[in-house]
């Protein structure tokens, strides 16, 4: 169990204390982006292309602007003259924030109409007349190299072809060799679905330029507040927008889950629309733009290998990518590595080789490749390393935990150097899969289902026992736009004890607010209840990099940290100095120093705050503030171990999740209840793309489930009653030892379930199918194995 | 997702709604629980000019039981045939499908009525009043007039309501002796339209032989269909294992399902066959419950 170093009145780390936030959020008074209303405001909708690929022979706003109260059509041409009809993306590729003359996917925007309320400005975009001249599109990857396939990106002179780049890394000639000479090689080809992170709140912004002040404030939903404000910089500083004239204020958040990281064109043309009228211009997408033009996650198609011996010993892997991208590069990836942490991908077990390797292609479709909860494409990753491994245990024949118990990196090997260059901080796996197993009766599920085998029901166990990799992080692995993956942490305590504390990150429903306190609190034993904590206002919070990859609490948790630690020193001298003592006869327990061995002698933390306003001892400076930027040394290797049980209909496939055990391994926790929660959060997550989520383009680039109709994002009622539990493998390099776990649950289920599915169907010779898993799917893979209609009764 | 502008009218009583709709002829549309026309003016799939709301007319929303029918209001939402225990001594069927329509909020305030106006073949109620061999009342200015429930669903969005007239109240026939029903539909996540849905009423005799059956289906025809040939081959059997092989068979063979991301013709087909199977047996188990 959890040990608190403090009272529940202080409420440091460990205490499952209740969310200061909720109170807003329960009584309807969170103030999101679309909450924001500024007196004189204009609205923004925009007309988006029917087609994926085509020429715009022409834009008629005449019909729009007859319409009374609409003031503008935007069109590419109008951007054109500023020079801001491009913008960069993460990736040193381009985007366009309005066509000039091509669009490439289908719901790309065309042209923006400005009016004086929302709904005229609907009205109008349904009375901009466009037209198009139609291409054949690029909409299957596998074809977009082909010699035949239109060149997507003739804005690039040199671009004779539709590739972006190639990457690999690893130890290819050893790990061929291995492979040449295995007792047992299994291959097989996966995809990770192109997927949406589907946030209740969809995305928009209000920009606000002020003609006189020269001055932009930028209302919006996004992730990284700051980061934001040095690209707005970047595309806007040659019109005078310089960074000093820009403050982002990012609000409350419904939900970012990468897909808020980001610059979407609809920013910029609020931003260039609020430049020429002078007005705020507000832009809310709704949720169909939201889901087919916003960026996507995920599409790996990904060749994954695994080399071993007959009795189970893993010795290499062998992965080979393709990666759809859409018609740019706007993966939201700060590392130096295009696929990011795709290299973790020998995942928890040990072997010295491997070799992994990429290719990107564009596509017309949209851009994107933001990393829907996790860390830059671990997520594929880990699906591909814990299904290879499952479907050789099933080649050989061995229970798929006992082959993991095999091959697992042992707790005394951390820290742990990977062959494909990472430095595992810290792990035990072989705690968390017993716990797991023991927590879902693993044994007694087996004699079950080998009885249920023998009457040709459907039942299914999935295992995945993976390693997460989060905290972006170092600054010789990681920056944006060369700014490096720091963050930071500004506290404030006020002379009667209470405090303000600042952030870099940006909380969308993490917790931040209890968290970032219980730390504080932790460290200074000032109660958590008086520390309020703000992020997402550019002009107040120190700057950082936001939140995404589970990187706050490595990141600006511990500059949280730093900067108390800062102050307990400072502290302790108070103390020395009010008390009469050096400062070795002090001892700190939270919330007071005392003298060594005469305890009644003693300050308390608020006596010595307001003492550090009031009563300074000569030559200190006076107040009580502190400021942390963190750089992380290492990034941190959190873990997991699930266990998925499936019961499958044998007439209708239907799938039911029974059971799901996820014991998770994210070192210390700060708050027990939150971390639990993020994890019901990022399992549900989990089931989606496994059981139910994917975009579907048919071959004409059409989106064919561009509504939450037929996007199928699950609810409560899909979703198990989850049984969650945790083992604690502190992080050696973090201060407090935390390691984040917002992210693990979404990693690590989805192959469990398909690991569970493609189990229940073993009978069946089934040894794959791509997620997600439906019972369409199930009957397609047992038509075309001719075994439809057997019941396959295991003797 | 905002619908083109309209005018909107809440008239309180059902001889004034006749007329205004007799007035504005098919510029207006009746609105009634507006879970499935509010949607396709978002969509500005329907761009009415004039909407005429149902919900402030009294007496258009009740259950009872007369003259050997469960009458039902035009205007009774999916809840209320959810919840109803009278309901369900006849008709648990009702509890199985109000289950599998959307979601919560969505039967709190969709009505029987609008569920069967809106001629869907994709909607739940209509294949379960098939199975149940109910009809409908339509007020019009000229009067009222009952319509069987087979000749109601003419085709997509288009039904036996005329314009200027108003689908009043719903009559089923209540079993004498010894009956069951139940639905259910493969649908790929709650609040989904059914991938294939069945519904089955059977009535049996003392001996347990079966005198009436009523299978209705969903989403596998351009309108709601009735599974004639199957209830025929249960009809005078004793429901044994090959008669509703059979009966599911039928019904797999002669519905027209269309393929689309819910899946193949094919599929549709298997999942017809299986929850025909499935319902049948659930239908007979709750008669030989009663
Ligand atoms: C998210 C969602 C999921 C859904 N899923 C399902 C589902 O799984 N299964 C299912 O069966 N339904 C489903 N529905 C539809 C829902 O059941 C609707 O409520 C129902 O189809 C229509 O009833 P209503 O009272 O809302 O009618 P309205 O939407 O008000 O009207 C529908 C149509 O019928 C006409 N109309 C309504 N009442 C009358 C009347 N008394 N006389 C003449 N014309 C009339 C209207 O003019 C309109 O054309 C879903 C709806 C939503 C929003």
């Amino acid at each position: 169990m959890i040990q608190c170093k403090t009272s529940k009145e202080i409420s440091g780390m460990g205490h499952s204390m209740k969310r200061k936030e909720d109170d807003r959020f329960i009584h309807g008074k969170g103030n999101y982006t679309d909450d924001v209303k500024l007196p004189g405001t204009l609205y923004m909708d925009i007309v988006r292309s029917p087609y994926a690929y085509a020429k715009i022979k022409n834009i008629d706003s005449s019909e729009a602007l007859k319409i009374p109260g609409v003031l503008a059509v935007v069109t590419g041409k109008d951007l054109e003259q500023y020079n801001l009809h491009w913008m960069p993306t993460l990736m040193s590729d381009t985007q366009m924030v309005l066509p000039v003359d091509t669009v490439m996917y289908q719901a790309q925007e065309v042209a923006a109409v400005i009016a004086t309320e929302k709904y005229i400005a609907r009205d109008a975009r349904e009375a901009v007349k466009v037209e198009y001249e139609v291409m054949k599109p690029v909409v299957d990857p596998f074809k977009s190299l082909d010699a035949d396939a239109p060149i997507l990106r003739t804005d690039k002179p040199d671009k004779k072809d539709n590739h972006i780049w190639h990457w690999e890394v690893g130890q290819k000639e050893e790990t061929e060799k291995i492979f040449q000479e295995a007792e047992v090689t299994v291959k097989e080809q996966m995809h990770i679905p192109r997927i949406h992170v589907a946030s209740i709140e969809t995305c928009g912004c209000v920009a606000s330029y002020d003609k006189v002040d020269n001055h932009l404030t930028m209302y919006m939903t996004t992730q990284a507040p700051h980061a934001i404000r040095t690209v707005f910089a970047l595309v806007a500083g040659h019109v005078g927008l310089t960074e000093e004239k820009i403050r982002v204020i990012s609000p409350d958040i419904g939900g970012g889950f990468g897909g808020k990281v980001p610059v979407y064109p609809g920013y910029v043309i609020a931003i260039a629309a609020s430049f020429l009228i002078g007005k705020p211009v507000k832009w809310i997408e709704d949720r169909s733009e939201n889901l087919q033009a916003d960026s996507f996650a995920r599409d790996y198609h990904i060749t994954a290998e695994l080399a071993g011996t007959k009795d189970g010993k893993i010795l290499a892997t062998r992965m080979k990518v393709l990666a759809d991208h859409g018609y740019t590069d706007a993966s939201a990836n700060p590392s130096k590595f295009p696929t990011g942490m795709f290299s973790i991908g020998t995942g928890s077990y040990d072997y010295p080789n491997a070799f992994m390797e990429a290719d990107a292609v564009y596509t017309n479709k949209p851009p994107g490749g933001v990393a829907y909860r996790c860390s830059f494409r671990v997520t594929e990753a880990v699906h591909a390393i814990e299904r290879i491994t499952d479907r050789f245990a099933l080649e050989i024949g061995k229970d798929p935990a006992a082959l993991r118990f095999q091959n697992f990196i042992k707790k005394e090997q951390f820290p742990y150097h990977s062959p494909t260059g990472w430095e595992y901080d810290s792990g035990d796996y072989e705690a968390g899969l017993k716990l797991a197993m023991k927590g879902v009766d693993y044994d007694n599920l087996r004699i079950e289902q080998a009885e249920k085998r023998k009457k040709g029901e459907l039942m299914g166990i999935g295992l995945s026992t993976f390693t997460e990799i989060v905290g972006a992080g170092p600054s010789k692995d990681f920056d944006i736009l060369g700014i490096k993956m720091f963050d930071s942490a500004e506290i404030r305590v006020h002379p009667t004890g209470k405090a303000i504390a600042r952030f870099g990150t940006k909380s969308q429903g993490q917790g931040h607010e209890t968290t970032y306190a219980q730390i504080i609190a932790e460290e200074l034993g000032i109660p958590a209840k008086d520390i309020q904590i703000e992020e997402g206002d550019t002009d107040t919070a120190p700057y950082g990099l936001g939140t995404y990859a589970s990187r706050s609490t490595p990141t600006a948790g511990a500059a949280a940290v730093m900067a108390a630690r800062k102050l307990r020193d400072k502290a302790k001298k108070i103390a020395a100095y009010l008390l009469e003592v050096s400062e070795d006869d002090l001892e700190w327990e939270p919330g007071k120093f005392s003298v060594k061995g005469a305890p009644e002698k003693s300050k308390t933390i608020q006596e010595i705050i307001f003492a550090s306003y009031t009563n300074h001892p000569q030559g200190m400076e006076a107040g009580f503030e502190a400021t942390h930027y963190y750089d992380p040394p290492n990034l941190t290797f959190p873990s997991g171990a699930y266990i998925c049980v499936v019961d499958i209909d044998s007439d209708t496939f239907e799938i039911k999740v029974r059971r799901f055990v996820a014991i998770d391994d994210a070192g210390h926790i700060i708050n027990p209840m939150i971390a639990q929660g993020q994890v019901h959060g990022g399992l549900t997550q989990g089931i989606a793309p496994a059981m139910y989520e994917e975009l579907i383009y048919d071959d004409d680039g059409n989106i064919l489930n561009g509504t939450l109709m037929d996007y199928l994002v699950p609810t409560a009622v899909e979703s198990p009653s989850w049984e969650t539990g945790h083992t604690v493998t502190p992080s050696p390099h973090h201060p407090i030892g935390a390691k984040g776990i917002g992210e693990s649950p979404t990693v690590g289920a989805p192959p469990a379930i398909a690991n569970a599915i493609v189990d229940a169907l073993k009978p069946y010779g089934i040894t794959h199918l791509d997620i997600p898993i439906t019972p369409y799917k199930i009957f397609k893979a047992l038509k075309e194995k001719g075994v439809l209609d057997k019941n396959i009764v295991e003797s | 997702m905002i619908p083109s502008s309209f005018d909107y009218t809440a008239p309180s009583s059902l001889d004034e709604a006749l007329k205004l709709l007799h007035d504005l002829g098919d510029d207006a549309k009746i609105l009634a629980g507006g879970h499935s026309l509010i949607p396709m003016m978002k969509l500005r799939f329907a761009e009415p000019e004039h909407l005429i709301d149902l919900n402030n007319i009294p007496g258009l929303s009740y259950l009872k039981i007369e003259g050997g029918m469960l009458k039902i209001g035009a205007m009774t939402r999916e809840v209320e045939t959810e919840e109803s225990v009278e309901v369900a001594v006849h008709f648990p069927i009702f509890a199985d499908v109000a289950k599998l329509i959307a979601d919560p909020q969505v039967r709190n305030f969709g009505t029987l009525g609008g569920n069967l106006a809106h001629g869907d073949a994709a909607n739940d109620q209509p294949a379960v009043m098939l199975a149940l061999n109910a009809s409908v009342e339509i007020a019009g200015l000229d009067g009222r007039r009952t319509v069987g429930i087979d000749d109601f669903f003419y085709g997509f969005y288009s039904t036996a309501v005329q314009e200027g007239e108003i689908l009043t109240e719903i009559l089923i026939p209540i079993p004498t002796g010894r009956s069951g029903n139940a639905y259910h539909k493969v649908e790929r996540k709650v609040g989904d339209y059914a991938t294939g849905g069945v519904a089955v009423h059977l009535e049996l005799d003392e001996q347990g032989i079966c005198t009436k059956a009523g299978i209705g289906l969903t989403n596998v025809n351009p309108t709601p269909l009735r599974a004639v040939r199957s209830e025929a081959a249960l009809v005078g059997t004793s429901l044994d294992v090959d008669a509703i092989a059979s009966a599911a068979q039928y019904a797999s063979e002669d519905c027209n399902p269309s393929s689309d991301l819910r899946g193949d013709i094919d599929y549709k087909r298997h999942i017809i066959r299986a929850v025909t199977k499935k319902m049948i047996n659930k239908a007979k188990q709750r008669a030989f419950k009663n």
